[in-house]
């Protein structure tokens, strides 16, 4: 039996005693995370922490063993797929950036907005007013603008990052999970992403995980430090980094 | 819908215009006139279209969706069987054994009543309606079951093998009442008009180009709608898809019946023209060879599987005509130039010596995005 860690109640996500595993090896072991409903929320940890697996559990790619993952207090996403997790609001952004290569800027927004998903739906009409006039919010919130009529496979690395940013905005999610959205870019461009990710923030609840301290400072945010599948420590960046444990996981050995 | 592309126009007016060009240069001049076009020309420009369809078919789950699909053959020949029964009842007493209900092979293996499945086929419109109805019927159970299964790439090209492998087998049984190995011939006319007649012939090609071009609109129209970009996206990242909401599943589904039911259209006009349908259609290696059309027309452009189906057919006719035991080499070795030298087929060369820019399609200026 899993001790619940609270209460249910008024959470936007909730994991309790999530365990995953993979030929014997434990990528998630009991873990245990509570999100409040508009709260952005950083996610740290080494290397095969089990960060991924999370993300992976939370939008249905895979299947936890035991454990509880409810989203709004009431869906048990255990229980769902990943279209319809993606149609409940929660959108996500990959590690290494997954655009649609050989669509245009705009085509990649089109296919993200949010709307009727079904092939019948999708094989007619043109896209009404209100469906373009978000795909130019999108554009100017990404700074994409300029470079809406090109191939998204010609972008630059920062820009296939924003767009796909841009792809989860024109979700409309309520949650998004965001991995690693700095990797690979400028200094500048990790600044004008930490910026975004507030703006993103003041309407829906954000889990960005990440590498970068720096970054993570940056966004001010509760941090979760997860080791070896579980929940090593929580709160502040400067709380976290004080931890002698997360400074045993980070430097020690 | 937007404008047609002078490709599109460009292909609408030679599958159009060649066949009525071909279909008047032989009706209307005297045939030993400098230019008669002789008979056997109808028949075998319309085998040629049919077989655009069946590649035009195959780019569509292909080209798009990243279906690579080696049994659509067996559509095609499901639709040419499906005609293939309306003309054997059509014989009627004129068969060699005159029996007015039963054709020919039946009396032969001595049955005595017409199975059930055969009711029906005397009437054109039955039998319209099965061509569309039985092919479609097996893709939507056949597809249904492998992409809810997620099965796909290399594996889903087997299966895809396996059914029209063992569909071949299963027609080749006498039992099954589609005439066995013999498969089905003597036609003598379709809806009262003999089917040896030059006008009639004339007739059934310039049908089959009508409906090839129907086709190529029709099939446009899916790859440019928001449809056929889930589509595209589909090919190249299917489980981005997923996380947007879309069931790739479903798209795949949609567009798998779609293309079986143009391939079995293009099996029910070959069937009259060349006279002839047997369990040979369903053979493995036509099915690759449809692959081959597209790949060397341009894989994704619609048009380039017109084009290569024509020209390789071209290529097939004048080679096992005049070096037939080399056909299937030449076959091979094009294949393998055109997958190391071409990897956008004919039509890339195309177009890239004509306009400059790629397969591609050169992105729109905004108001103008395609829908």
């Amino acid at each position: 039996m899993i001790e619940p860690i609270g209460t249910v109640a008024d959470t936007l996500l909730y994991l309790n005693g999530v365990t995953v595993s993979f030929d014997g090896f434990r990528a998630l072991n009991g873990l245990s995370i509570v999100l409040d409903p508009g709260e952005m929320r950083a996610v740290i940890g080494p290397n095969g922490a089990g960060k991924t697996t999370m993300m992976d559990v939370i939008t249905g790619k895979t299947r936890p063993d035991e454990g509880d993952v409810i989203y709004r207090e009431h869906t048990d996403l255990t229980k769902l797929d990943e279209a319809d997790i993606a149609a409940l609001g929660i959108g996500r952004k990959f590690q290494k950036p997954t655009v649609f290569e050989m669509h245009t800027v705009w085509d990649n927004l089109l296919l993200a907005l949010a709307g009727n998903r079904s092939p019948a739906h999708t094989m007619f009409g043109r896209p009404p007013a209100h469906e373009r006039t978000r795909i130019e919010e999108v554009l100017a919130t990404t700074r994409l603008v300029e470079h809406r009529a090109r191939r998204a496979g010609d972008l630059s690395h920062g820009q296939k990052q924003w767009l796909e940013i841009g792809m989860l905005l024109a979700q409309e999610p309520q949650l998004l999970l965001v991995d690693e959205p700095v990797a690979g870019m400028t200094d500048a461009e990790t600044e004008a992403t930490a910026e975004l990710l507030r703006e993103i923030n003041r309407t829906r609840s954000v889990v960005v995980v990440e590498h970068d301290m720096a970054f993570v400072r940056a966004l001010g945010v509760k941090v979760t430090v997860l080791h070896e599948g579980a929940v090593l420590s929580e709160g502040s960046i400067d709380h976290v980094s004080a931890d002698p444990r997360v400074i045993e996981v980070y430097l020690g050995r | 819908m937007r404008r047609i592309t002078v490709g599109d126009g460009l292909t609408l007016v030679a599958v159009l215009g060649g066949a009525v060009l071909i279909a008047a240069l032989n009706l209307a001049t005297p045939p030993d006139g400098a230019l008669h076009v002789p008979s056997f020309v109808l028949p075998l420009a319309g085998k040629y279209l049919c077989y655009a369809m069946l590649a035009l078919a195959v780019d569509l789950v292909w080209g798009f969706a990243g279906i690579l699909s080696l049994g659509h053959a067996a559509f095609f020949a499901l639709g040419g069987y499906a005609i293939g029964m309306y003309l054997m009842r059509e014989i009627g007493t004129r068969g060699v054994y005159g029996n007015a209900m039963l054709p020919d092979f039946m009396v032969f293996l001595n049955w005595t009543r017409l199975p059930w499945y055969w009711h029906g086929f005397d009437m054109f419109w039955f039998a319209f309606l099965m061509v569309l109805l039985v092919p479609g019927a097996l893709a939507l159970v056949f597809g249904y079951l492998a992409f809810r299964s997620r099965v796909s790439g290399v594996y889903l090209s087997i299966i895809t093998q396996a059914l029209t492998y063992a569909l071949l087998l299963a027609f080749f049984r006498n039992d099954m009442g589609f005439g066995g190995n013999n498969g089905m011939t003597d036609f003598k006319d379709i809806l009262g008009l003999p089917l040896h007649a030059d006008a009639t012939r004339a007739g059934l090609l310039v049908l089959t180009a009508a409906f090839l071009s129907a086709q190529l609109l029709l099939a446009r129209a899916l790859v440019r709608s928001r449809f056929g970009k889930v589509l595209v996206a589909v090919r190249d990242a299917e489980s981005r898809v997923r996380f947007l909401g879309y069931r790739p599943e479903s798209y795949k589904l949609v567009v798998w019946v779609i293309s079986a039911v143009m391939a079995a259209i293009g099996g029910a006009l070959y069937v009259p023209q060349v006279g002839i349908i047997n369990p040979s259609e369903f053979s493995p290696a036509n099915s690759i060879e449809a692959v081959i059309w597209v790949a060397v027309g341009g894989r994704g452009t619609l048009i380039g599987a017109i084009l290569g189906a024509v020209l390789v057919n071209l290529g097939k006719t004048y080679f096992t005509g005049a070096l037939p035991e080399l056909w299937l080499y030449a076959l091979g070795g094009l294949f393998v130039v055109v997958t190391l030298l071409l990897p956008n087929g004919v039509l890339g060369v195309l177009r890239r010596r004509g306009t400059g820019d790629g397969v591609v399609p050169k992105p729109l200026p905004v108001g103008e995005q395609p829908t």
